[in-house]
């Protein structure tokens, strides 16, 4: 059945010309571009000595001939349930026995099929010309590089794009959402670019697996929340803030009547909710402080001279999510640091279904690590520091760390859960109130007591410990 | 068959269907009558399993809505307002998409298209693509699909609506054919006449809630009173003389003679009959005032009005 959804469309969109004309331009037209642009960098650079922009100039235009003809998939799967909808075609599909989960992979497979397909040609077209024009092909792990990153770019696209197509009531609309596609899709390309550029294969390597389990995660919840009954139900898009209060209040507040009872029933329950979620996020910490641990101690010598240097808290705030700067022995500037690290992973996270969130969790993790190793190679034992460095504010701030890591993480897991008579609006409105009672119930005063340790006990301990 | 209990639909604070309770049984043609928003096609909807109800049930060949979604909808052949055509396919390759989506085999398929194109007479143009159809040949199209699985419960939701009389006539003949002793059809329709012809039941839905359920002449009975019958006789009417049998009310006189309310037709009109040939009255014709769902419906609409 997924095939046969995928079929109809693939058959549609090859009788359409102005799917077909592009698709013809991008394939031929522009690989011949890049060749002749290749061919010009090089006389150009080899000029001025600089053999190596030439050298990475090639893969990069092997990316940008790859990636221009998946632009048009976003096109194709933006419209793919909306524009159904409108054009009245979706209805018979919706009430035959077509399950939601074969429709959904239908169209995106239908999304993406015939863009990669244009792609691969104009990679084999630029290569062609690579050829003839006597310029040394990229290495072998670098095509391979560019040749996943743009599968699972275009199954990034689509899988977000046919995403904002079950949820957005007009094609219009779902155009104006494309932004929320487009933008960090324009991010990921720099980046990629400077990747490329810098040259190296290691990063670029994450950088496949990132947008791989992000493909993931937004396909999942795609299927998820995809409902017959909110792609026909709703006509027109009402930001509807007084129902968006309402709904939120509703499960922050619970069934509580008091401060206290919402405190000893609301935000326990929650905690209870995401207990699997907390197990996961102090394994996956554990773990990064043992990784931080390792790495710094096998890199001891690189890493002495940097904090010679006086990079590394430049490169360990960094990893924390805040500008070194910020960083002082005072009660407001370590509050608001680790304020500022909890706000950082939540607005990571909610963009990422936890993911970017838990790396800014396992960086911070991966730092303390990392310090206690330092401590080691500087000559000092990292378990005295560790017992009266860290340890004592370490004690509250750690665990809210985690909680609100953990709280994040479990945001992710909801919205990749299906989720039946729940819209992903509410599913997301609710999760967000529940990060919320975590936040303000238990991560907040964590982080409070642990600043007030921090400034006022910590320092005086280390200082007894050390005199 | 189709049996809805209490079905109801709440879409924020407003109920889009409240309450509805129906039968319809195989070989029956029921015509859910009502304004633009009155709750017609997600009534439909819910029958098809694409909206959940929030209160009641409803069963479509014996299988819950909400708890068989599967066999709901491979039970069902559902026009839908828009016809929804891939208007890039063939006729052809359209049926035969929906073949496979409805799980036939090819021989089946085949044959199914075979004897769709030809009872619609679309064989011509079989080959064509869609988008070169006239309105009617893509709305009998729209009816092939949903016959394509020969499902046992068929929804038509404004099988005519915006169509040419022409073409609209077509169509109307095309679903009085379907009409058989296995299949229980609704029709969601504006179009009175339609409704008059092809239905043998009419229920009136007003904002959700069903006003009035029932046969033609239960309605007409209901609504409009008992029947009204106008008599022409060749001459002068034996006016004074005539002594009329009980439940038969004199009314103002019609365009052709004097007309009379009667609650019993069956027992008073051969009485009244016998009465006037007794008076020598040369009776040229006696029949009942002809009273149309039109008048059906705003008699219905009229009392809600007024209340």
């Amino acid at each position: 059945m997924v095939w046969l959804v995928a079929w109809r469309e693939l058959r549609d969109q090859l009788r359409d010309w102005r799917i077909i004309f592009p698709m013809f331009v991008l394939t031929l037209v522009l690989p011949f571009l890049a060749d002749l642009g290749a061919q010009a960098a090089i006389n150009f650079t080899l000029k001025y000595g600089t053999p190596l922009i030439a050298e990475r100039l090639v893969p990069f235009l092997l990316m940008v001939v790859g990636y221009f003809p998946i632009t048009v998939s976003l096109v194709i799967a933006l419209e793919s349930f909306v524009g159904e909808k409108e054009r009245g075609t979706i209805e018979p599909l919706l009430v035959s026995p077509l399950k939601d989960w074969q429709l959904f992979t239908g169209k995106l497979i239908a999304g993406t099929a015939a863009p990669l397909v244009t792609s691969y040609l104009g990679i084999t077209v630029y290569m062609i010309g690579l050829y003839f024009q006597r310029i040394p092909f990229p290495d072998f792990n670098r095509m391979l590089q560019t040749l996943i990153l743009t599968t699972v770019q275009a199954l990034l696209m689509v899988s977000g794009a046919i995403l904002i197509s079950t949820q957005a009531t007009s094609v219009r609309a779902a155009n104006l959402m494309a932004s929320f596609i487009v933008i960090p899709m324009a991010l990921l390309i720099q980046g990629e670019s400077i990747m490329l550029f810098w040259g190296n294969d290691q990063v670029l390597w994450l950088a496949v697996a990132g947008v791989a389990v992000l493909t993931a995660l937004l396909a999942r919840v795609g299927i998820a929340h995809f409902q017959r009954e909110s792609l026909l139900g709703r006509e027109i898009d009402v930001l509807n803030l007084r129902w968006i209060g309402r709904t939120f209040w509703r499960a922050f507040k619970g069934e509580a009547t008091s401060m206290l009872g919402w405190f000893k029933v609301e935000v326990f329950r929650t905690l209870r909710k995401q207990f699997p979620s907390i197990i996961l996020t102090i394994v996956i910490g554990l773990i990064a402080i043992v990784v931080g641990y390792i790495w710094v101690s096998s890199n001891s010598p690189k890493i002495m001279d940097q904090f010679n240097a006086g990079d590394l808290s430049t490169t360990l705030s960094f990893g924390m999510g805040v500008p070194a700067a910020s960083i002082g022995i005072s009660f407001p500037a370590i509050w608001g640091h680790n304020l500022q690290a909890i706000v950082v992973i939540l607005l990571l996270g909610l963009f990422s279904f936890g993911v970017l969130g838990a790396l800014v969790y396992l960086l911070n993790m991966g730092v303390i690590g990392a310090v206690l190793a330092l401590i080691r190679a500087l000559g000092a034992s990292p378990l005295k520091v560790g017992i009266y460095g860290i340890l004592p504010h370490g004690f509250f701030e750690i665990p809210a760390l985690v909680l609100a890591s953990a709280a994040i993480l479990y945001i992710g897991v909801v919205l990749v859960t299906p989720r039946s008579q729940r819209t992903l609006s509410e599913v997301l409105i609710e999760a967000i109130a529940d990060w919320t009672k975590i936040g303000l119930g238990l991560v907040l005063p964590l982080l409070t007591i642990a600043a007030i340790i921090e400034t006022w006990v910590t320092p005086v301990l280390l200082i007894s410990a050390f005199k | 068959m189709i049996r809805t209990e209490d079905l109801s639909k709440q879409f924020g604070d407003y109920w889009a269907v409240d309450g509805v309770s129906l039968d319809v049984y195989p070989g029956q043609v029921l015509a859910l009558l009502g304004q633009n928003g009155a709750g017609k096609t997600t009534t439909i909807r819910m029958l098809t399993s694409v909206l959940t109800p929030t209160r009641g049930r409803a069963l479509i060949s014996g299988f819950d809505v909400v708890k068989s979604p599967d066999q709901v909808r491979a039970s069902v052949g559902v026009l839908t307002e828009q016809h929804g055509l891939y208007l890039r396919m063939t006729g052809l390759e359209y049926l035969d998409f929906f073949g496979k989506v409805y799980g036939l085999n090819e021989a089946t398929r085949r044959k199914r298209s075979r004897e769709l194109f030809g009872y619609f007479g679309l064989a011509d143009v079989a080959a064509h693509t869609i988008g070169q159809y006239s309105k009617g040949m893509r709305q009998k199209l729209a009816l092939a699909r949903t016959l394509i699985h020969e499902p046992p419960v068929l929804l038509l939701d404004e099988p005519t609506s915006a169509m040419d009389p022409e073409s609209a006539q077509l169509v109307r003949n095309a679903i009085a054919s379907l009409r058989t002793e296995q299949r229980a059809i609704i029709i969601c329709t504006h179009n009175l006449v339609e409704a008059e012809m092809l239905a043998n039941k009419i229920a009136i839905i007003y904002r959700g809630r069903i006003l009035i359920s029932g046969t033609m002449d239960e309605l007409k009975r209901d609504l409009l009173g008992p029947a009204e019958y106008e008599v022409r006789v060749k001459g002068k009417w034996p006016h004074g003389s005539i002594h009329l049998p009980p439940g038969v009310t004199p009314l103002a006189d019609g365009a052709s003679g004097p007309r009379f309310r009667i609650e019993d037709p069956q027992a008073s009109n051969p009485i009244l009959l016998k009465e006037l040939m007794k008076h020598k009255a040369e009776v040229v014709a006696f029949q009942e005032s002809p009273r149309t769902l039109e008048q059906v419906y705003l008699a219905a609409m009229a009392k809600v009005n007024r209340v």
